[in-house]
């Protein structure tokens, strides 16, 4: 009895079977690939645009005169002086406010507070501060500094204001990098006899610097960008003079560009220009630094 | 050792002052959220009382004359958060799935720092280049009256939520475990259907966490919604609404406190609406919350 072999070579094609519709997902993923590159590229290539096209407009309006002189003719003309010895007064003002705090709250949640209730609370109130709208923070800075403490308009009430707004941001970056500390440093250092302050002190906050400044830098670079919490707490819409007090208000180049783009009719395009450009050297300049800090510390570091 | 005793109790003092200091800076978080909403209901809650419920609701908001209705600050509002979700979603979900899944390392290295670039840049910036780019460019294209419209807004600020949704998307892929991967590629799935079958959906609450906390910022955002929208407040009603000029009730705080006088009814009116907004952030803040929560716990009982 001789054994039949299958009249067709039944089992190549059913393995040829599951190929054919692989080759169609083979295809639907080259598609889908293409795709999603596609719309990756389409989301980046207009921050590139932006990039070279306000580094080509504005470069041009860049003289000494625009970042050292004072405006003139309404803001027509003259320099931007005011505006940005004004964001700087309140990006320090606002480092001053929320720096030390921040990173205060950061040692508490990440080497003294134990996972209980209000330790929870804490987090539900960082993650609600970081979520609230700009713009009631400015509401809130009215209430609070300006009317309710009389600080007036003032820098130190938009810097107040400002650096309730970046405190969340410090805490949280403050807190991953004293997290990624290794444990058993904490250990090691306990272990030989030091106390709990000289561990934090000597071994941990050393050892996260790096991550604390990136930290600072991005919160605070927030800050110096930021219109709306200082519209109605320390923003003056001109002012001929660099302010003299913590007391007094202030330009500031974010609030300047909404006036001149906004407020003033018949503004010089170049003026605009020169202004943003200034601007984002002054915010991305931050940004850039606190990259270059967190790759160099990556690199270096040896746990 | 009669000379480190004093320095070491010196010490011991300093670091109990200290600690004091870091403790209370613990708190300082709970003490800020309650000081922000006692001055915001300190201020904003007399508006209850000198403007009536059903004015406060109303469909006119001309505070000159006296009319207070906020109903079209909030459709304003909400026209414009649910168009910038719709244009922010697949893009920042699809930028997020290609950085991380798809793209080869010389791409990540590029596209990661560009979208945090993107994230830095300030809103006001983002405005002005909506007004001097993005408007006419629209009107032309559209052969609007107009640039300054909802639609404007909405693709401005979608594109500015972008960055929001793809780094939190991106951490929510990261951390789903490379044996889901290996395990769908393993029963013969394409690199694709790994993607769309299994990785995506394992992430799927860090995914609509970073939606909701998109959607938050959009909702908050201030200066580029105000310099692009155009500033009409009227209530929108139906589709062709989307190109008519909207005012959001960000912007209408933003444009109306500088002028109005303390203590008026408009001031009251426009702490009210902050009212509003900060109730609005803390449902969306609370949410992404519970859903980040709530894949912990699961990621934990899968894995362990």
């Amino acid at each position: 009895m001789a054994i039949k072999s299958p009249p067709n070579p039944a089992p190549i094609l059913t393995s040829l079977q599951p190929a054919k519709g692989k080759l169609t997902s083979q295809l639907k993923q080259k598609l889908g690939f293409g795709l999603l590159t596609a719309v990756s590229t389409f989301t980046v290539l207009p921050i590139i645009a932006l990039g070279i096209f306000i580094l080509v407009q504005g470069i041009p309006s860049i003289s000494w005169e625009f970042i050292t002189g004072y405006p003139r003719e309404g803001m027509r003309a003259g320099g931007i002086l005011p505006a940005i010895v004004g964001t700087f007064y309140l990006t320090l003002g606002t480092a001053i406010f929320s720096v030390p705090p921040g990173i205060a709250a950061a040692i508490y949640l990440s080497e003294y507070a134990a996972e209980n209730r209000f330790t929870r609370l804490i987090r539900i109130a960082m993650i609600n501060l970081s979520g609230i709208p700009s713009v009631v923070y400015g509401l809130f800075g009215l209430g609070l500094f300006v009317l309710f403490l009389q600080f007036g308009s003032s820098i130190l009430a938009a810097s107040l204001t400002l650096s309730i707004m970046t405190l969340p941001v410090i805490i949280s970056a403050t807190e991953e990098a004293l997290r990624s500390v290794p444990q058993s440093f904490r250990v090691v250092s306990i272990s030989l006899g030091a106390s709990r302050w000289q561990t934090i002190w000597r071994i941990v906050l050393p050892q996260s610097l790096p991550g604390i400044i990136t930290g600072v830098i991005l919160g605070l670079e927030r800050a110096a960008g930021e219109t709306a919490p200082i519209l109605f707490t320390g923003a003056a819409f001109f002012l001929p003079r660099l302010p003299t007090s913590p007391m007094d208000e202030t330009m500031a180049l974010p609030y300047h560009l909404f006036v001149i783009s906004t407020q003033v009719p018949g503004m010089p395009v170049q003026i605009q220009y020169g202004t943003v450009l200034v601007l984002l050297v002054f915010v991305l300049g931050m940004n850039l630094t606190a990259t270059v800090i967190r790759s160099r510390a990556r690199a270096r570091r040896q746990w | 050792m009669t000379t480190t005793r004093p320095t070491s109790t010196q010490n011991l003092s300093l670091e109990k002052v200290l600690s004091l200091f870091i403790r209370l800076a613990g708190y300082l978080s709970v003490l800020y959220v309650s000081l922000i909403c006692l001055f915001l209901l300190k201020e904003g809650l007399p508006a209850l009382r000198e403007v009536e419920g059903e004015s406060l609701l109303g469909r006119v908001w001309y505070p000159i004359e006296g009319y207070f209705g906020i109903l079209p600050l909030l459709m304003g509002s909400l026209v414009v958060t649910v168009g910038a979700a719709l244009i922010a979603t697949p893009l920042g979900v699809s930028t997020a799935v290609f950085i991380s899944e798809v793209a080869p390392q010389w791409a990540k290295e590029v596209l990661k720092p560009l979208v945090e670039i993107l994230a830095g840049i300030p809103s006001v910036v983002l405005g002005f280049i909506g007004i001097l780019v993005l408007s006419p460019f629209f009107r032309q294209a559209m052969n609007l009256p107009t640039g300054l419209t909802a639609f404007t807004g909405a693709v401005l600020l979608g594109w500015a939520a972008v960055p929001t949704i793809a780094s939190i998307s991106e951490d929510a892929l990261n951390t789903v475990p490379r044996a889901y991967r290996e395990a769908a590629m393993a029963l013969g799935a394409t690199h694709w259907q790994t993607i769309w079958g299994v990785t995506v959906p394992a992430a799927r609450s860090g995914i609509l966490t970073a939606i909701t906390l998109g959607l938050g910022r959009v909702i908050g955002e201030t200066m580029a919604v105000m310099m692009v929208t155009g500033n009409a407040p009227v209530v929108p009603e139906g589709l062709q609404a989307l190109f008519l000029p909207v005012r959001t009730m960000t912007a209408t705080i933003a444009s109306e406190m500088g002028e109005v006088a303390k203590g008026s009814t408009h001031y009251h009116v426009l702490f009210f609406i902050g009212i509003t907004l900060f109730i609005l952030s803390l449902i969306f803040n609370i949410t992404a919350f519970a859903l980040s929560a709530r894949k912990i716990k699961r990621s934990e009982r899968l894995l362990s």
